[in-house]
């Protein structure tokens, strides 16, 4: 985490590690592909697109027949990527093309490595890399190159002849993420030990953490407040549902706690008890950690724990007492 | 759609932030409350509260949190509870939703608004997750190769040239310079100036790909009757129609737009001189064709705020669009005017929208 006087950020990797079933048009592409073959398929007007679809783009009408393609063609357009991404398929200056196989009339995306954009044109000839190994997936064509050049790589025969039905497609998308200004505030004051909220001009609500806007009213909080350690429960749960990657063992219990001060509850952990004594109205204070491990964090709090304090009414729970609401 | 069956619908108003490459501090809600503020103030009302519906644009990839959309619901004020849509792209889309609820007959008024925070992640990259699953994604080709390779169709065909795409950008960042204050990119640079820089993604320059930006934008549309019951001066909405073309790319010829032609025709954009035109062309070859689409002659005047070369919020700028042709009927600067959003990879996505003074 990375932190100014203005903006609080952190770098993160989100993943959608999607498993895809392919169904039978695109599977049997794929299937193709395993094999080193490129098959399109038959459209309502007869044209063989490429790669194949389910249903034709002009009609609807669900498509079933594959025709045998080759894998050389002819640039249509292209362009040239000098600076590659890091989630591009080369990391050397390469075209992406659109590239028109004899025996299709659709041309299908893929990219080029012709080394250098002065050996790229409209018009010219290319033909399929085939991967070493094939599996079966998009990243067994490796590509397109110049027809005239020489292709010398050994090429190993399909591990299975299995028709594919299911695709791994994971995506990792890299974001830089910054909190807030509510946000910020919120977890800068966690960092010196002190939990503080934000309270609504018009409502009086206190929002912890705050959000910048009372989500009532519609209006930007600014007021600070600042919090007790203490609280009371308003609801509660006990978990018992392992959660793969969670260091905490079930049963475990989640609390709603409502911060003297605050009116709107907060989730945390509640610990140092029995689980079946926890209850509604129950008074509990914060167990900080010491403040060498405090950081922009939540965490920074362990878990809340009971305190010998007479349990608040239920009606009073989320009651701004001093201001008489 | 033909409007002419249907109720003519009142844009009272509209305000947009300033677009700029990085928002900092400021999370989605922090943005949308300054222009929807702004717009409760121009229609003269207090809140969320005082609409039927509300319904917003926005797309979760951009920043990277599940579910943002139901953050930005904190910037209204949702108690007691509203009747609340969202669609995950663009506001110009939560603009059509709202306008069918107001045909329906189930609302009379409307909020609508679209923010977006590109920043946080790689757009183009992020932008390659919209396309299908197994062909295209997996290769990670992203937004900007897209309509390179478009563009490069159009000048190997002779249609348009380098030269002319560099016009279109002058233009759009003049425009900037003199009519758009939220403006990101703006200039007096000439096509000539332009041409000198070296190429980005072949054939285009990086002045030919918009910007990256982040912002919001807002708006208040209701029937012509509750418009002149707040007695607020408003542009009508005489025609909206969209299409979609194939994600089969190579299926589509991609130096036209066949859905904004089709779309265009539905919405009537033919019935009378356009006076000014907003189009969202993300590159600059894109507004060749778009206006080309629209049958647009020389006496319309073409993105005069600059369009999204200036500044593109993306999920916000389909609706600017529409509030910059309607605030400028609004000024009395023009009578009748299109409004243009787009969506997806080589303009795959089109809404129309006809507007006209009351």
């Amino acid at each position: 985490m990375s932190s100014s006087a203005e903006t609080l950020s952190q770098a993160f990797t989100l993943g959608y590690t999607y498993t895809r079933s392919t169904g039978p048009i695109v599977g049997q592409f794929l299937t193709s592909l395993r094999a080193r073959k490129m098959v399109g398929i038959k459209a309502s007007d007869g044209k063989v697109l490429m790669p194949p679809v389910e249903f034709d783009p002009v009609s609807a009408a669900a498509l079933t027949e594959f025709v045998d393609v080759a894998d050389s063609g002819v640039v249509k357009t292209w362009c040239w990527v000098k600076e590659p991404r890091k989630a591009h398929p080369s990391d050397k200056p390469f075209a992406w093309a659109m590239i028109l196989l004899d025996g299709a009339d659709t041309p299908m995306l893929h990219w080029i490595d012709a080394g250098d954009e002065a050996a790229m044109s409209t018009g010219m000839r290319v033909k399929v890399r085939w991967a070493a190994e094939t599996k079966g997936v998009m990243d067994d064509l490796n590509g397109f190159v110049p027809e005239s050049v020489a292709l010398l790589t050994e090429l190993k025969p399909a591990a299975s002849d299995e028709p594919i039905i299911g695709v791994e497609s994971p995506s990792y998308l890299t974001y830089n993420f910054t909190a807030g200004k509510a946000t910020s505030l919120y977890l800068r004051s966690m960092k010196e030990g002190k939990l503080v909220g934000q309270r609504c001009p018009k409502c009086r609500n206190v929002y912890i953490p705050p959000r910048g806007s009372c989500a009532a009213c519609g209006v930007p909080t600014e007021e600070q407040v600042t919090l007790s350690n203490k609280a009371t429960v308003e609801s509660f749960t006990i978990v018992y549902i392992p959660i793969p990657g969670n260091p905490i063992k079930p049963p475990y219990v989640i609390a709603n706690l409502v911060l003297d001060g605050a009116n709107l509850s907060f989730l945390h952990l509640l610990s140092e008890c029995k689980n079946e004594d926890v209850r509604i109205g129950m008074r509990v204070e914060a167990l900080w950690r010491p403040e060498e491990e405090w950081g922009f964090a939540m965490e920074n709090i362990q878990y809340f724990k009971p305190i010998d304090e007479p349990d608040m009414p239920v009606d009073q729970i989320g009651k701004l007492i001093d201001e008489g609401r | 759609m033909r409007a002419d069956k249907m109720r003519d619908v009142a844009i009272v108003a509209f305000a947009q932030s300033n677009c700029q490459r990085d928002a900092g501090a400021q999370n989605e809600v922090e943005l949308i409350m300054p222009v929807l503020s702004e717009v409760f103030k121009q229609a003269g009302i207090n809140n969320a509260q005082d609409v039927d519906f509300t319904c917003s644009g926005s797309c979760d990839y951009q920043q990277g949190a599940a579910f943002a959309f139901v953050a930005g619901v904190d910037a209204l004020g949702a108690v007691p509870p509203i009747k609340e849509s969202h669609v995950e792209m663009d506001a110009a889309w939560a603009l059509y939703e709202a306008w069918l609820k107001i045909q329906m007959g189930q609302a009379e008024s409307a909020l609508l608004y679209g923010f977006g925070k590109s920043s946080p992640g790689e757009l183009p990259i992020v932008l390659s997750q919209q396309l299908d699953p197994y062909y295209l994604a997996p290769l990670w080709v992203d937004s900007i190769a897209f309509a390179a390779m478009q563009a490069r169709t159009m000048l190997d065909s002779g249609e348009i040239t380098e030269n002319d795409m560099a016009e279109v950008v002058a233009r759009s960042r003049n425009n900037a310079l003199a009519n758009n204050p939220h403006a990101q990119l703006k200039g007096d640079q000439t096509a000539a100036d332009l041409l000198k820089e070296a190429t980005y993604v072949s054939p285009l320059r990086r002045h030919d790909c918009c910007p990256i930006s982040d912002g919001a934008c807002a708006m208040i549309i209701c029937t012509i009757e509750k418009a002149k019951e707040w007695g607020k001066p408003y542009a009508v909405i005489k025609g909206i129609d969209h299409r979609i073309e194939t994600h089969h790319i190579g299926s589509r010829d991609l130096s036209r737009s066949v859905s904004t032609e089709i779309a265009a025709k539905a919405a009537g954009v033919a019935n009378g001189p356009v006076d000014v035109a907003e189009l969202y062309a993300p590159f600059s070859h894109q507004e060749i064709i778009l206006k080309k689409a629209l049958g647009l002659g020389d006496d319309t005047v073409v993105n005069p705020s600059g369009g999204v070369l200036a500044g593109n919020v993306m999920m916000a700028s389909g609706l600017s669009r529409i509030g910059e042709v309607a605030m400028r009927i609004i000024r009395g600067e023009a009578k009748r005017g299109v409004a243009h959003a787009t969506s997806g990879p080589c303009l795959q996505q089109n809404l129309i929208t006809v507007l006209e003074a009351k």
